[in-house]
């Protein structure tokens, strides 16, 4: 199992290599002179030259990549050119709020998502099933932003339940965390009903019958067990998508976090927190398949077996 | 003294009518045969005496079998459960799939002393080591450790019956349990069951399609064809004098030594399809000794000298 883990790990080096240069070519490929999208406003002569000196800018490409994937490694980022700070410190405080958004949204999504699909798939054609499906149906169809507006009037401006915006205090984590999860749930609902439906028809389910088990244990203890490995394949493929939503979310929410961060610096041109933000999201990507891919061993011998 | 008793059982799935007045019983502590070609139904029959016929959309339309003195046609399935896998146990065809890939094997053998003794996890890993080690595999502890997919499909096998064993039945159904393997160990796999299956005096219900496997375990045997019984007879009057023509063919087709064993494709013609069985006797397309009657008429299972066979021109 660890050397799975490392081996896993050293896979992600050449992915993360990938990702990061990228990044990197960002502040190139955008118009103008490199130097003018790392430097902040109004910056002297002096300023200018010691921060090519500090990147390198004057030496090839693929220096300058070195150089500044080495400052990322130990946390220096840049400075932002419109906040005149630290990005590690920009990221630092907005990082806890997406976090804590990200991981809510993917709790509630996993949960909610798994008990309606086992729901659907043990009273399937019945009423139970056609209700939850409808509810998935809508739930895979609504756009997430739309979703979250549509929330917003009903629960925060008309019944007042929970806050318009902000991260003042928990309650204003309820309405983000419905809008990003509830397209979760619809999604981990239908894997899981499908995937149950399609572990049923198993041999080994009718063997369980004939030994006389309970059918509600082999629905939970051996049914669901089986279902939960493509629910965490999608899930660990999806932790970028639920951190994507996350960004637009927390912008209608005007909540801080990494999101808003991304956005407000790509509408200012503060490309050094752009790089170090989208840095950050790709890292989180990583380690959310990373994980998933743990979970799945844990749980699944054959896949343990295979990677010996 | 009778354990079961099956009398005149018809089965349907949707519009197909692939059991037709099935007829048998086992007596306790006897090995019973069931026999037939592929799509004789065979497996239906032990899915009916499972309790099972609901789980794949079929049910028994008439008839009764009736279990140590208890009706199971028309007993609740909480019923049904309690008999299955601690009075009437299973042995599957396909080892290779019936055990939980993700689970390991000794959790699913204690499964069923747990659940039907209601032995403690400990006490019920016990028994599974000494089920384990009774079914002549080694290291019953490494074993009970083990995934099914380290594990070859003799081994799965001998587990599957362990399983069986665990909660001291009284009758086991064994459909075809070693078609799936390998021709080298079948007789031996039969072999052990068989052994254990007389140790404790268990009456066993074996299913196969192959009359080599019936004259080494079986005290008596009955041959299906086409969803019907066709005979019924002791082991030594089955061999001695068959009744049926279809059990002759069976038997002509017993692989000799040398000659690959486990196929009845020696019998001339193709089993007829379920959806356009024959009319009068259904083996009349492949038999020798069709008239016109056969054609016509349902030959009814009659006492013949010894046993029960369903033929208009059987000798005896
Ligand atoms: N679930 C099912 N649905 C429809 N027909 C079935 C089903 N199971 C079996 N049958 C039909 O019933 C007949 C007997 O099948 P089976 O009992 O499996 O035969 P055997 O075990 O002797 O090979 C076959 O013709 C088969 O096609
Ligand atoms: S009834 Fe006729 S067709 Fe059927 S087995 Fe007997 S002789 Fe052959
Ligand atoms: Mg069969």
């Amino acid at each position: 199992m660890i050397s799975f883990f490392i081996k896993r790990l050293l896979l992600l080096i050449p992915v993360f290599l990938a990702v990061s240069l990228v990044i990197f070519m960002i502040v190139h490929l955008v118009p103008g002179d490199p130097i003018d999208n790392l430097v902040q406003i109004n910056s002297s002569p002096e300023q200018k030259a010691a921060l090519a000196a500090k990147y390198g800018l004057d030496k090839p490409l693929y220096q300058q990549y070195a150089i500044w994937l080495g400052n990322a490694l130990t946390g220096d980022l840049g400075d932002a050119i419109i906040l005149r700070r630290p990005v590690s410190d920009l990221i630092a405080q907005n990082l806890p709020h997406s976090l804590s958004l990200g991981a809510l949204a993917l709790l509630f999504s996993t949960v909610v998502g798994i008990a309606a699909g086992t729901l659907a798939a043990i009273y399937k054609d019945s009423w139970i099933d056609r209700v939850t499906m409808t509810l998935i149906l809508l739930g895979s169809t609504v756009p997430g932003f739309w979703l979250g507006l549509l929330l917003i009037m009903l629960f925060a401006v008309q019944l007042g339940w929970f806050p318009v915006s902000g991260a003042r205090s928990w309650d204003a984590l309820v309405l983000p965390v419905l809008t990003i999860g509830l397209g979760g749930v619809a999604l981990v609902a239908r894997v899981t009903r499908v995937a149950m439906m399609e572990t049923a028809r198993k041999d080994f389910v009718m063997m369980l019958h004939a030994k006389g088990v309970p059918p509600w244990q082999i629905e939970l203890r051996h049914v669901l067990r089986h279902a939960l490995l493509p629910v965490v394949t999608i899930l660990s493929l999806r932790i970028g998508w639920i951190l994507g939503g996350a960004v637009t979310v927390e912008f209608v929410f005007a909540r801080p976090g990494l999101g808003s961060l991304l956005i407000t610096s790509l509408n200012q041109r503060d490309y050094p927190v752009v790089q170090g933000a989208l840095l950050m999201l790709a890292v989180a990507v990583m380690l959310g398949t990373l994980l998933g891919d743990i979970i799945q061993a844990a749980m699944d011998p054959r896949i343990r077996e295979r990677i010996k | 003294m009778t354990l079961l008793s099956v009398q005149s059982i018809s089965v349907s799935i949707g519009t197909l009518c692939p059991l037709e007045s099935i007829t048998f019983d086992i007596g306790k502590g006897e090995i019973l045969g069931l026999v037939g070609e592929s799509g004789s139904g065979k497996s239906l029959t032990a899915m009916c005496v499972m309790g099972l016929l609901p789980r794949i959309g079929g049910t028994v339309t008439k008839g009764s079998i009736v279990f140590d003195g208890r009706e199971l046609i028309g007993l609740p399935e909480i019923e049904l459960r309690r008999l299955r896998g601690k009075r009437i146990a299973l042995i599957s065809q396909n080892p290779m799939t019936s055990l939980d890939p993700i689970i390991r094997i000794g959790n699913q053998v204690d499964q069923v002393s747990i659940l039907h003794l209601g032995l403690s996890a400990e006490a019920a890993r016990a028994r599974s080591l000494d089920l384990i080690a009774q079914l002549r595999i080694p290291e019953p502890a490494a074993i009970h450790r083990a995934y099914p997919h380290q594990l070859s499909g003799g081994m799965k096998q001998r587990i599957v019956i362990a399983m069986a064993l665990a909660a001291d039945p009284d009758l086991i159904v064994a459909d075809e349990p070693t078609t799936a393997l390998d021709v080298t160990i079948q007789a031996q796999i039969i072999q052990i069951m068989v052994e254990l299956v007389r140790d404790r005096g268990l009456a066993l219900m074996l299913i196969t399609h192959d009359m080599g496997v019936v004259a080494q375990a079986c005290d008596r045997v009955v041959v299906l064809y086409a969803g019907r019984v066709a005979e019924m007879n002791v082991i030594g009057e089955i061999f001695a004098q068959p009744k049926h023509p279809y059990t002759r063919e069976l038997i002509r087709c017993i692989p000799r030594l040398g000659q690959e064993r486990g196929s009845l494709k020696g019998i001339p013609g193709a089993v007829p399809s379920i959806v356009d069985y024959p009319d009068g006797c259904r083996f009349n397309p492949r038999c020798g000794d069709a008239q016109e009657l056969c054609r016509n008429q349902v030959p009814a299972l009659e006492r013949k000298s010894s046993g029960l066979a369903a033929c208009h021109f059987s000798e005896v």
